[in-house]
C-alpha cells in the first residue's frame, strides 16, 4: 500500500530544518518524509479494527515535524518510522464511516486498569504513552504501529472511533479533530461569564478556537488577531467581535478593555487587559504578545503547539498570571450558560455538535492526493497568505484502497 | 521700511504656455509642476505686508488705548487682585516666529504693568483646550526665558488641564443649550488678559477663551460634524456656525462676569524670508532668478539623501522672521474686528469664479504637529480642514468637484503626542469614514479613555478625542467635493482615508475627469504663506 513514511534519520532532519527554517513546507523535499509502498499495519490486538482513510487533514503540528521544527522533547514519545495524519476520517471494513480519535490512552494500550487520567476520560494526560502493546506515540499519526491517516490503510482501536452521521460529508468529519482540540482550548480557558478573550492567530486553529469560544463561552467579548484578509473575513464570520492585525494586538486588547498600557503613548504591554489570552501560535513572540496582553491574574491558554522558546518571564510573576497548556481532548466540563451544575461531555461530541452548527466543513479549501504530498505540504504551510485554511490529502480516489 | 516698495497683493494667474512648472509644497519636501496651461491657474499670496517698525511702542500703544468699551488695562489692574494671563500655545503661529516671540513681548509689558500696580498673584497659562502640553523649551520659546524662569518653577507658569477635575468649571449654557466651561482659575480671577497671535481669521475673539481654556464638555457643542458641516467655510465669521457658538458661549463668559482683556496681533506673510535659503518659496516661480532656482535643485538633491526623520527636524527647526502688521487690545468683540480687518488686509484675494479640480501642496506643518509627525489623518485636516476652508463667499472648487494634494502622507504616528490618532485610524478609519456615523458609535470612547487622559494631563499626547476633531474638520469639504486624491502619498494610508492615491499630478488630473468630465478648469492654490480666497 502507499503511504506517506516519517523515518528517523538525523542527516536528513537536518537537511529539512534547513528547508524548513527558508520556506515553511519546503522541508517535505529533502527531509525524512517519502512516498513508500509498504505491508499495512498488523492489528496489534483484541478490539484494534482497520480504517481507510478518506480525507486526512495536514495540521500544524505536522508541518512542524516535516520542517525539523518539532521540539526534542517529542523523541520519546514517538516512535519511527510512522505514518503521520491524525485528523482523519475513513471507512472500516464493515462501511460504516468513522473520525478517528487519536489520542493513544490506556484502552488502546490494553493497559488495565487505566491510569487515573484515562480513567476519569482525560485522554490527553495519560500517563502511559509510552507503555502497553504498541510503540511509544503520543496519538495516531506519531505511532508506527498504527499507521496514520496519510496512506491507504491505518489500524484504530475501537474505543477511538466515532461514526459519522450520515448526512455529515467527509470535509466536516475531518474538521472534528481539530475541532474537538479547539473546543478543548476554549473551555480550559474558563473565560468569566461577560469576560473578554484574546485570540492570537487565526490559522485553522484560531478560527476554529474563535468558533468554539462563540459556542461555549457566549457571552464573553472575542478579539482575534489575523493576518490574512480571508483569514480576518472568517474570524469575523466564526464569531470574533473585534478583529485585528498582529500589528494592532497590543492596541486592539487596550482599546477593548479600555485598560492602560506601559508606554508613553507606544505601547510595551498593557497594565490590563483580557482575561484571558488564548496562543494558537505558539512562539515566543506570540507568547510575550500574549502575557503582554492579558490582565493581572488572567490566563494565557497556549494552544499552539511552542517549541524550545526564550520568554521573559517576568510580568508573569509580577502580573501574577497563569500559563496553562491546552493539548488534545477527552471528557470535558461544560459550563451551564444559566449557572447550574456543569455537564460532562466527550470533547468529540462537543466537536461533532460545533463542526456541524458552525458549517465547519467550509473550512477545507484543498485536497490533494498523496502523490503530490510536496504540493499538499507547500500548500498547508502558505495557507493563510494563499487564502486556504486546512489542506487535507484525499485518497478516496487511490486505487489501492479497495484492492487491499 | 520706506526704502521698500509696497507689497503686491495676492494675484491670480492664468497658466499659458509660457507659465514655468508651479511649486507644490510636498511634506518635507517639493514638486514642481506643469498644469495644463488654457484651463488653469494659480492662487497666489499677497507679499509680506510691511511691518510694525517698533513693536515695543505698538503694544504699549494697545494695552494704554483699548478698543471698545474697555479701560486701559494699567487701570484693571489693582492690588491684591487675581490675574491670569493666558496665552496661544504652540498650534501658532505655523511655522514658529524667531525670537522673540510676540507673545513674550506682550506678556513682559503685561507683567511690568501689573508689578507696577502691585499685583502679585498671577498665574500665566497656555490656553491649549485639548492639544498635547508644551515642553519647556515650547514654553521658553512662547514667553521668553525671563517670563518662563521668574514663573515655570513656582507653579505659576503651566499648561492648561482641561481633565483636571478640581480645575474646571462649567459657568452655564447659552440659549441653544451649549455648555459653556473654563478653567476655574481663569473664571475665579478679577482679569483675564488674553495674549493672541492671530495667523488666519479663524482664530482670536471669543474663541481665545470660549474654547482654549475650556474642555471636552465645553468644546464638543461645536466641535461635532452637525456644526462643521455648517460652516461654510470656518474662515469666514459670517458663515460659521463654529464661530456663532463660540460668540454664544463668550456671552455666557461675560455675563457670568468673567473679565477679558484681549489681546490679538496679526503677522505678515513673511513665513520664508525675504532673504535666506527658503526665500524662494515666498517667491512666484517666473521671479525665481537663477540662484533661487539652484537653490532649490540643491535643496531637493539634499533633502534626498536625508531619512525622513532628519528632513522633519530640519524643517521644524525652521523659525520664520514674520514680523507683526498690528496690534489691539481691549474688549474682545471690538478687538477682534479690528484684528479680522488685518487679517483680511493680508490674506484676501479676490478670485472670480469656482473651479472643476483644486490642488493644493500640503506643507510639513500644521496646527497640531508643531515638533511631530504630519500623521495621514492631520493630512487630510490640513487638506481639507483647513486648506480647503480658506475662503470666502463660496468655495473655490464646485460642488462635486475634485481636490487634488500632494504630500507623502506616511502612514506613520508620533506616538507620544498622538497615541488616540493611532488608534482611530486603525479602528475607527478602518470602519466608517462618514463623521456623523464615528461620531455616533466612537467619539465617547475615545473622549473617555483614561489611558488618553492620563497621557493627556501627564506626557504630551493630544486628547483622546482630538483625531475625531481633526475629521470632523473635513466634514463640510467631505460633503461638497466628488473626490479626493492624494498625489505621492502612501497608497494604503490614502485608501484608509477613503481617498484615491495618484503617483503623479498628470495621473491625478486624469483620475479627476472620471468625475469632472473632461478639460476641466483647474486651480492651484498655491500655499504658504497664507492666502484666502474670496470667492465670487
Ligand atoms: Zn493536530
Ligand atoms: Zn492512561
Amino acid at each position: 500500500m502507499k503511504a506517506l513514511r516519517f523515518s528517523r534519520n538525523l542527516p536528513r532532519y537536518a537537511a529539512a530544518r534547513l528547508a524548513g527554517s527558508v520556506v515553511s513546507g519546503r522541508g517535505a523535499g529533502p527531509g525524512p518524509l517519502d512516498l513508500v509502498d509498504v505491508d499495512p499495519p498488523e492489528l496489534p490486538g483484541p478490539g484494534w479494527v482497520r480504517v481507510r482513510p478518506r480525507l486526512a487533514g495536514i495540521c500544524g503540528s505536522d508541518l512542524a515535524t516535516v520542517d525539523g521544527r518539532s521540539s526534542r522533547y517529542f523523541e520519546p514519545i514517538v516512535s519511527f518510522p510512522f505514518v503521520p495524519g491524525h485528523e482523519v476520517v475513513g471507512d472500516l471494513d464493515d462501511g460504516r464511516r468513522v473520525v478517528v480519535e487519536p489520542v493513544l490512552g490506556c484502552a488502546t494500550r490494553g493497559i488495565d486498569p487505566p491510569c487515573e487520567w484515562c480513567a476519569r476520560g482525560d485522554l490527553g494526560n495519560c500517563e502511559h504513552i509510552t507503555l502497553g502493546r504498541i510503540e511509544p506515540g503520543l496519538q495516531t499519526g506519531f505511532c508506527c504501529d498504527t499507521g496514520g491517516g496519510w496512506s491507504t490503510l491505518m489500524v484504530a482501536h475501537e474505543s477511538q472511533l466515532h461514526p459519522v452521521p450520515d448526512d455529515m460529508e467527509d470535509e466536516a468529519a475531518v474538521m472534528v479533530e481539530p475541532t474537538a482540540c479547539a473546543v478543548h482550548a476554549a473551555l480550559r480557558a474558563g473565560v468569566p461569564a461577560g469576560g473578554t478573550v484574546a485570540v492570537l492567530g487565526a490559522g485553522t486553529l484560531g478560527l476554529l478556537t474563535v468558533a468554539a469560544l462563540r459556542r461555549f463561552a457566549p457571552s464573553a467579548t472575542i478579539l482575534a488577531s489575523a493576518r490574512y484578509p480571508e483569514q480576518r473575513n472568517l474570524a469575523a464570520l466564526l464569531g470574533a467581535d473585534v478583529v485585528v492585525e498582529p500589528t494592532e494586538w497590543l492596541r486592539g486588547v487596550r482599546r477593548l478593555t479600555g485598560s492602560f498600557a506601559v508606554g508613553d503613548g507606544a505601547i510595551d504591554r498593557l497594565t490590563g487587559g483580557a482575561d484571558v489570552v488564548i496562543d494558537c501560535v505558539g512562539s515566543a513572540e506570540s507568547l510575550a504578545d500574549a502575557m503582554a496582553a492579558v490582565r493581572p491574574k488572567g490566563r494565557v491558554v497556549v494552544v499552539g503547539m511552542p517549541g524550545p522558546v526564550t520568554v521573559d518571564l517576568t510580568g508573569l510573576w509580577h502580573r501574577e498570571i497563569e500559563l496553562v497548556g491546552a493539548y488534545a481532548y477527552g471528557t470535558e466540563e461544560v459550563p451551564d450558560p444559566d449557572g447550574g451544575a456543569p455537564r460532562r461531555a466527550r470533547t468529540f461530541d462537543l466537536a461533532f455538535e460545533l463542526v456541524r452548527s458552525a458549517d465547519l466543513g467550509r473550512l477545507v479549501s484543498a485536497t490533494y492526493p498523496l502523490s503530490r504530498y510536496r504540493d499538499a505540504i507547500e500548500h498547508a504551510a502558505a495557507a493563510g497568505p494563499r487564502g486556504a485554511v486546512k489542506v487535507a490529502f484525499d485518497l478516496r480516489d487511490e486505487k489501492e484502497r479497495h484492492r487491499l | 521700511m520706506s526704502s521698500r516698495r509696497s507689497p503686491r497683493p495676492g494675484f491670480v494667474l492664468d497658466v499659458d504656455r509660457s507659465t514655468p512648472p508651479i511649486l507644490f509644497h510636498h511634506g518635507e519636501g517639493f514638486r514642481l509642476e506643469k498644469l495644463p496651461p488654457g484651463r488653469s491657474r494659480v492662487l497666489y499670496p499677497a507679499e509680506p505686508l510691511p511691518g510694525i517698525d517698533d513693536p515695543e511702542a505698538a503694544i504699549h500703544h494697545a494695552l494704554h488705548h483699548p478698543e471698545g468699551e474697555s479701560e486701559p488695562l494699567p487701570a484693571l489692574l489693582f492690588p491684591g487682585m487675581k490675574l491670569t494671563i493666558a496665552f496661544d500655545d504652540v498650534s501658532l503661529p505655523l511655522p514658529k516666529m524667531q525670537r522673540p516671540d510676540v507673545r513674550q513681548r506682550i506678556i513682559e509689558q503685561v507683567l511690568d504693568l501689573a508689578a507696577a500696580a502691585g499685583v502679585d498673584d498671577v498665574h500665566i497659562i497656555a490656553a491649549l483646550a485639548l492639544h498635547r502640553r508644551m515642553t519647556e523649551d515650547e514654553l521658553r520659546h512662547a514667553v521668553g526665558d525671563r517670563v518662563y524662569d521668574a514663573f515655570a518653577p513656582r507653579g505659576l507658569l503651566y499648561n492648561h488641564d482641561a481633565e483636571d477635575p478640581d480645575g474646571m468649571v462649567v459657568l452655564g449654557q447659552t440659549r441653544h443649550g451649549e455648555d459653556v466651561q473654563m478653567s476655574r482659575r481663569a473664571a475665579e480671577s478679577d482679569l483675564v488678559v488674553y495674549v493672541n497671535i492671530n495667523i488666519v481669521s479663524m482664530d482670536g475673539g471669543h474663541k481665545s477663551t470660549a474654547t482654549g481654556l475650556a474642555g471636552y464638555t465645553g468644546v464638543k457643542v461645536h466641535h461635532n460634524p452637525a456644526t462643521m458641516t455648517k460652516s461654510r467655510s470656518f474662515m469666514d465669521q459670517t458663515s460659521s456656525e463654529l464661530h456663532k457658538s463660540n460668540w454664544r458661549q463668550g456671552e455666557v463668559i461675560r455675563d457670568a462676569g468673567v473679565k477679558i482683556f484681549q489681546i490679538e496681533t496679526t503677522i505678515n506673510n513673511n513665513t520664508f524670508g525675504r532673504t535666506g535659503p527658503l526665500a524662494f518659496l515666498q517667491k512666484r516661480e517666473w521671479e525665481w532668478t537663477a540662484r533661487d532656482r539652484a537653490t532649490f535643485i540643491g535643496m531637493q538633491a539634499g533633502l534626498k539623501g536625508l531619512p525622513a526623520a532628519r528632513r522633519r527636524q530640519i524643517f521644524h527647526s525652521w523659525e520664520a522672521p514674520y514680523e507683526l502688521t498690528s496690534v489691539q487690545a481691549g474688549e474682545v468683540e471690538a478687538v477682534h474686528r479690528v484684528t479680522t480687518e488685518n487679517v483680511y488686509r493680508q490674506h484676501l484675494v479676490p478670485v472670480e469664479g469656482q473651479t472643476d479640480v483644486l490642488t493644493m501642496g500640503l506643507p510639513y506643518i500644521g496646527p497640531y504637529n508643531v515638533n511631530s509627525i504630519m500623521n495621514p489623518i492631520l493630512v487630510a485636516c490640513l487638506g481639507l480642514g483647513y486648506f480647503f476652508n480658506l475662503y470666502k463667499g463660496r468655495p473655490l472648487v464646485r460642488e462635486g468637484g475634485v481636490l487634488i494634494m500632494s504630500h507623502p502622507t506616511p502612514w506613520e504616528f508620533h506616538p507620544v503626542h498622538h497615541p488616540s490618532y493611532i488608534d482611530f485610524f486603525e479602528q475607527v478609519l478602518a470602519d466608517t469614514t462618514d463623521p456623523v456615523e464615528m461620531e455616533a458609535r466612537y467619539e465617547k470612547q475615545y473622549a473617555e479613555d483614561e489611558w488618553y487622559r492620563h497621557l493627556y494631563r501627564t506626557s504630551y499626547a493630544y486628547h483622546g478625542v482630538h483625531p475625531f476633531y481633526m475629521w470632523y474638520w473635513c466634514a463640510h469639504a467631505l460633503e461638497h467635493l466628488g473626490r479626493v486624491i492624494i498625489v505621492g502619498g502612501d497608497v494604503r494610508a490614502t485608501r484608509r482615508l477613503g481617498f484615491s492615491p495618484a503617483s503623479t499630478l498628470q495621473d491625478a488630473l486624469e483620475m479627476a475627469t472620471d468625475v469632472v468630465g473632461p478639460q476641466p478648469t483647474i486651480t492651484h492654490f498655491h500655499n504658504p504663506p497664507i492666502l484666502m480666497a474670496d470667492v465670487t
